[in-house]
């Protein structure tokens, strides 16, 4: 990976490890901006009053947290960094089928991010992540176009990158790597494509509306000419809602690995769990409008996507429960990637179930737009993937770059996110079921110690964050030199010299067996140092 | 990969093995690439359909005015557009290399001229008011924000896909140059093949549009 | 892995769906002017399915193509299927109950 030197031949590789990489740094400068604007709702909440910002910079403030991190961050998260990285490594490819589309589309993250952060720069954006309409069309006088314009070209990131992982699951495995021998993060993954290129261009298509809209009062989305605001949101949910597991099951992907490598043994049912991510990916096109229970949209279908929304639960729990049967009768080891996928299963649980809860249409009308759909959607978002992220960043870390993180710092860093993240969102889940509506700068007193609390948490979340950053970059120089294996993982990606060689492999490797086999060294403990 | 057999040609390039997975990788890539397309007119389908089933008379109304006489010409030129295109494909298959630039320059030739009947149907609308926008005014109807919906839906539709056309137009000149040049022989002409694809691709979409936009609102009631 | 698994079809193959498509173009615009009723919208629709398939299965090669291939244009024919027919069960249904004060 290191045969070259020299900006130019970072900025021109068409290595999809290099190209990880740069996501990686892409993705993290996002995340600390989407954080920035986090910490300053979080301040400004400290009290009812709005006396921190006033109410307009408050919408920009939660809208650009939603953009960015929604948009600049979840979204190309695991598949674009982990996924880039290792998807080929693990189905034993030299590379990506489309090495130069792959670098293509990290461009087009940049670009895309550009125009986001000019929209910020320039002064913002208050419609909210979501850009309904007609407020955005004919109302606000931010930042929209430019805003609008970054999310499209950072949309065709996202379409290229599932183009090319579907393409190269299908054309690239290494002699015996059959599908069902294929590693869940792959199989995850790749039903992550399959929703990345059927939804995405549906929120392009939608922008390029909005942007017509807005520019030329065409009154597609005005109902004053007849149009219909709510069928933007048919549109815009299409994709969005879809794009909830975008983001969530490439982290599901990373806990299969994580919990078989930490508890040695094979993940308990296989085929389900492969096949519960596909199940996943179909049904979450089909439930796109329970986001519009209270939005005008007719009752009978109202009824019919709430009936449907149920069905992602079936998915997802055989997820957890396979997860968690595989962790029976395990040699566990409490690594710090276990510490994160424990994390994670716990807290997407949380998060699924306050789901159902938001699909049922009786209760949902009377949570709609309150902290509880704000605590729900974190517990996935920040919970589910966040967690899976970091996890996987610290798993794969050794792979990566060679060195070995300080494993008591991470364990610490671990502890405090699980905690800071549980005092930060589990209160809004309070605040919520209390009325307390999303989106306000100001609020009753009464709601003021639960802000407080969550307020707390996020600044002990913010440490969080900040320790993996710092002690990631010192690991780089000063980390032990960690060797092509130290977690006695049975991937290929663990086969090969870390950090891997140009092409990944001196030979392809020949594939003889099922993941996971973990029977020759059922037994050996990792050595956690 | 020993057990393979290789087939070197210059034109493998390092993360394949063989030409056949490059030729399987390229093609999938298309079509996968296809899908995204149809997802993305079907945004505009949708819309479509939602407003044609709540302003049925309107929308037959302002769909009657359009020319099908020239609609149905312009389909006429995609089609022989698509079967010069395919006759492209086909001498690529065999190598011809002339043969190949016939076809190509015969299916840009035939987009310039779809484009071209585009454009004059673009302006006969300009010219009768037909162009939503302030000045925009359909004879015959009181409900002029749905005539103008139609309309914009109408521009939007043909629209992007006359930008379709003139991507399409940019590929097939890149395969011109790039058969002229002598880069494709029988063993490998998948850029053809592929690029073959994207044109059919569009010429479908053009197949839906035709009929949605022109033709199935001749004899619906007067609003 | 052979290198020749191309079909090659014939000249006269292309010819006669290209006249096909000619003609089914000419009928589709002559119907327009026939008062069907509602079956105008059936027969253009179908006019237009039909073209589509003479396209993709003989100028796309998609009757010489693999499964997957199938099933991945299946699989967009179907996605579509699912935006439009679950968006439309809104926007029909939607007038079914009246909206309080108005």
């Amino acid at each position: 990976m290191n045969a070259s030197y020299g900006i130019k031949s970072w900025l021109f590789t068409k290595d999809h490890k290099r190209i990880a990489l740069l996501y990686l740094a892409t993705i993290t400068f996002f995340f600390f901006i989407g954080g920035i604007f986090a910490t300053l709702i979080r301040i400004e909440l400290l009290t009812p009053k709005g006396d921190l910002v006033s109410s307009d910079t408050y919408n920009k403030l939660f809208t650009m947290h939603g953009v960015i991190m929604v948009f600049f961050f979840l979204i190309p998260s695991i598949p674009a960094t982990l996924g880039n990285f290792f998807i080929p490594m693990m189905i034993g490819a030299r590379d990506l089928a489309f090495p130069r589309i792959n670098l293509l589309s990290w461009y087009l993250l940049v670009i895309g991010g550009l125009f986001a952060i000019f929209a910020m720069v320039a002064g913002g954006v208050d419609t909210g992540w979501t850009f309904y309409t007609p407020y955005s069309t004919s109302y606000s006088n931010t930042w929209v176009i430019a805003t609008a314009l970054g999310i499209f070209i950072a949309g065709f990131s996202s379409i290229l990158t599932g183009l090319n992982f579907i393409v190269t699951v299908h054309t690239m495995r290494a002699p015996g790597m059959t599908w069902f021998r294929l590693p869940l993060m792959v199989w995850s993954n790749y039903a992550t494509s399959l929703i990345q290129v059927l939804g995405t261009p549906v929120l392009a298509i939608t922008m390029v509306l909005v942007f017509c809209e807005r520019t030329f009062h065409i009154g597609i989305f005005d109902p004053a000419l007849g149009g219909d605001p709510v069928l933007f949101q048919h549109l815009f949910w299409f994709y969005s809602h879809p794009a909830v597991y975008i983001m969530v099951l490439p982290g599901m992907g990373v806990i299969s690995e994580l919990i078989s490598v930490y508890s040695r043994k094979a993940v308990f049912g296989y085929g389900f769990v492969a096949f519960s991510s596909v199940a996943i990916a179909v049904l979450g096109f089909l439930v796109w409008g329970h986001h519009l229970f209270v939005s005008g949209q007719s009752l009978y279908a109202g009824m019919v996507f709430s009936f449907l929304s149920y069905f992602v639960a079936i998915p997802s729990a055989i997820k957890v429960f396979n997860w968690t049967a595989t962790l029976y009768k395990g040699s566990i080891s409490f690594a710090t990637p276990m510490l994160y996928a424990f994390g994670f299963i716990g807290l997407f649980t949380i998060g699924g179930l306050t789901g159902l809860f938001v699909a049922a249409l009786g209760i949902d009308v009377h949570v709609t737009d309150t902290y509880f759909v704000i605590a729900h959607f974190h517990y996935i978002m920040v919970g589910g993937t966040l967690m899976a992220y970091l996890g996987g960043l610290h798993y794969w870390w050794p792979k990566i770059t060679g060195r070995m993180y300080p494993e008591g710092w991470a364990k610490l860093s671990a502890l405090i996110i699980f905690l800071g993240f549980n005092l930060t969102f589990f209160p809004q889940f309070i605040l919520g079921y209390l009325g307390m509506p999303r989106r306000y700068h100001a609020y009753s007193d009464e709601f003021q110690v639960l802000h407080v609390l969550s307020t707390a948490g996020a600044s002990v979340l913010a440490v969080g964050y900040l320790l993996p950053a710092i002690y990631f970059v010192w690991s780089l120089r000063y980390g032990q030199v960690a060797g092509a294996n130290p977690w006695k993982a049975t991937g290929l990606e663990w086969q090969t010299p870390s950090p891997p060689p140009p092409h990944n492999f001196e030979e392809t490797p020949v594939v003889t067996h099922d993941a996971y086999d973990y029977s020759t060294t059922v037994g050996e403990v990792i050595e956690v140092g | 990969m020993a057990s393979e057999v290789h087939v070197e040609t210059l034109a493998v390039r390092e993360q394949f093995d063989t030409a056949s997975q490059q030729k399987n990788a390229s093609t999938l890539g298309m079509w996968v690439f296809l899908i995204t397309e149809i997802m993305f007119f079907g945004g505009m389908f949708l819309a479509y359909t939602a407003y044609r089933s709540w302003y049925p008379n309107v929308f037959g109304a302002a769909s009657r005015t359009l020319n099908a006489t020239i609609g149905a010409i312009n389909t006429a030129v995609l089609l022989c557009s698509s079967y010069t295109m395919v006759l492209a494909v086909r001498a690529g298959q065999l190598g011809r290399r002339k043969t190949i630039m016939l076809f190509l320059v015969l299916t840009i030739i035939l987009g310039f001229v779809f484009l071209g009947i585009k454009g004059y149907e673009w302006w006969e609308k300009f010219e009768e008011h037909h162009v939503p926008g302030a000045s925009f005014h359909l004879e015959g109807t009181p409900l002029q924000g749905q005539a103008q919906l139609f309309f914009s839906l109408y521009f939007a539709m043909t629209g992007l896909h006359a930008l379709h056309m003139v991507v399409g137009v940019g590929i097939m000149s890149y395969l011109l140059y790039q058969t002229y040049v002598g880069k494709y022989t029988a063993e490998y002409y998948t850029p053809i093949d592929v690029g073959g694809l994207y044109w059919h691709f569009v010429d479908i979409i053009w197949i839906y549009l035709f009929p949605l936009l022109y033709l199935i609102d001749r004899h619906g009631p007067k609003p | 892995m052979s290198e020749r698994t191309e079909h090659v079809d014939s000249v006269a193959t292309y010819t006669i769906v290209w006249v096909s498509l000619l003609i089914a173009t000419a009928v589709t615009s002559a119907v327009a002017f026939i008062d069907l009723g509602p079956f105008s919208v059936v027969v253009a629709l179908a006019i237009a399915v039909l073209k589509m398939l003479l396209v993709a299965l003989f100028f796309m090669h998609v009757r010489h193509s693999t499964k997957l291939t199938r099933l991945v244009v299946m699989g967009g024919l179907m996605w579509l299927g699912i935006l439009i027919t679950l968006s439309m069960a809104d926007f029909i249904t939607r007038g079914w109950i009246g909206v309080p004060g108005k």
